[in-house]
Parts: C-alpha cells; structure tokens; sequence
C-alpha cells in the first residue's frame, strides 16, 4: 500500500491560519475577561479619589505592568488578525493571498510590538 | 433560525480566514455584527490602548485627576462608553461562538451561556452608570 501523505506534510502542525485562528480565540478570550475586571474597578472612580488611587496603586508592580504589555499585544493581535479576516470575508478572491496577507498581518504586528515593547519595558525597568 | 449545532466548517482550511459566514437567520447577523463591530473597535480599542497604555507615560499617569480631566469632555465619555457597549457585545458573542465548538451537552452550554449574557449585562448597566453619573466636583480636593 503507497504511504499516504497530507497535503501539509507526514506530520499534521497545520495551515499558518489554523494559528492564527487559534490565536484570534486566546487573545479574544484573554481581552474579554480583562474587560470584565476592567469595568469594575473603573466603577469605583464613582467612590472618590481615595478609594480609585488605591485601585490604580496596583498598576505600579512590575508583574502587573508585564501583564498590561500582553493585554496590549493581545488586542493589536486582535485588531490586527481581525482586519486580515475581514478582507478576506468582504473580498472573497482575496483567500489565493491567504499567505501573503497573514506574512503581512504577523509582520506588521511584530513590527508595531517593537516600538510598544520599548516604550512599555522602560517604564517596567524604572520600576525594579 | 438558523443554529449552529453542525460543525462550523467543512472547507479545506485555505477556504477561510475567519467563522464561515451563517447562510442566514440569526447567525448571520451575528458574524456581520462581528466584523461592524470589529471594524469600529479598530479605532476605539486600539486608540483606547494606546492612549492610556503606550502614550505619555502610559498607565503611570492615570489616577482619579487624570480620569476628572478626560471626562470633563463629552467626547472620552461617549467614545469610553460606545467601547464598553460594543466591545462587551463583540465579546459575549465571542464566548458564545466558542462555547458552541468546545461545550456540547444542551443544558451546560445554555448554562454558560446565561451566565456570560447576565455577567454582561450587569457589566453593561454599571460601566454606563459609571460613565455617565461620574462627577468630580463631589470631591472638589482632588481636582
């Protein structure tokens, strides 16, 4: 019987879109119970200065801030995958460069990370 | 209407980038709404996070004064609240989209379901309290 191969290859590790669908579903999922966190303790800015400054005290631990660095990334993720999702649903014949666009879409993520990582990890080392 | 019991795609995995679209009913309003949504949030939740996150100092910045200033303006309550209102919806229907492929006994999924739709809900109802009934001038000290 002739061996049997898939069309990605002996090993099954998937299609660059299988990763980035799965990314799009961590990162949504990461964001949204970051929300669900974050309107609370934005609610309670209504109990005054004393108790909000207390809430926002928290920000100033470096574990937080790294925390915020991938809440960040999370959601230019998310933007980012979205936007190649949508050019592709609203412009069918735009799933032949299925390639290029996620080279593009990853691309300009990494690139966009580059400057933020700076920016936010200077502010992180000034804390340690 | 439409449910989305079977299994969302049968495509070669090149036949998509994102959900297959729903041929109709509910679904489909639910994936348009998606990528509406998605589509303001671009500007809302990216600006969002940069602003408070990346720009002049970040987070460092923001305390109860900071929060005063930014909501002395019409403008940052209206954008905060349109992010709170679609960004929720855009969320709770993600879980929901989700908890369809992962969660298949009936009861359990309805369960999940109702309770990130109340969750939401009450998120919904204190955020625009929030945005809307804030008023610094209580505490005249700290402005």
């Amino acid at each position: 019987m002739a061996k049997r191969t898939s069309d990605y290859g002996t090993i099954y590790r998937g299609h660059e879109g299988q990763w980035s669908w799965l990314a799009h579903r961590v990162t949504g999922v990461a964001i949204i119970l970051f929300l669900f966190a974050h309107v609370v303790d934005t609610a309670v800015v209504g109990w005054g200065p004393e108790a909000y400054n207390r809430v926002t005290e928290v920000y100033h631990n470096p574990i937080v801030r790294l925390l915020e660095l991938g809440l960040v990334a999370a959601v230019l993720y998310h933007a980012i995958n979205g936007t190649k999702i949508m050019i592709i649903d609203f412009w069918p014949s735009m799933v032949r460069r299925i390639r290029p666009l996620s080279i593009a879409s990853t691309a300009l993520f990494v690139l966009s990370m580059v400057p933020i990582t700076w920016i936010m990890g200077k502010g992180i080392l000034e804390l340690l | 209407m439409v449910v989305g019991t079977e299994p969302l795609s049968t495509e070669s995995p090149q036949g998509r980038a994102g959900r297959e679209r729903p041929i109709g009913g509910f679904e489909l309003w639910a994936w348009l709404f998606m990528r509406i949504s998605g589509l303001v949030l671009l500007v809302l939740a990216v600006g969002h996070v940069l602003i408070m996150h990346v720009a002049d100092e970040g987070i460092d910045r923001v305390d109860f004064g900071f929060v005063a200033t930014r909501w002395g303006s019409p403008f940052w309550r209206t954008w905060d609240w349109m992010l709170l209102s679609l960004a929720l919806v855009h969320g709770i229907n993600g879980l929901r989209v989700i908890i369809l492929d992962y969660v298949r006994p009936a009861g359990l999924r309805f369960a999940l379901n109702m309770a990130f739709y109340v969750v939401g809900f009450a998120l919904f109802v204190l955020g625009t309290v929030t945005v809307f009934t804030f008023d610094p001038s209580k505490w005249p000290a700290a402005v």
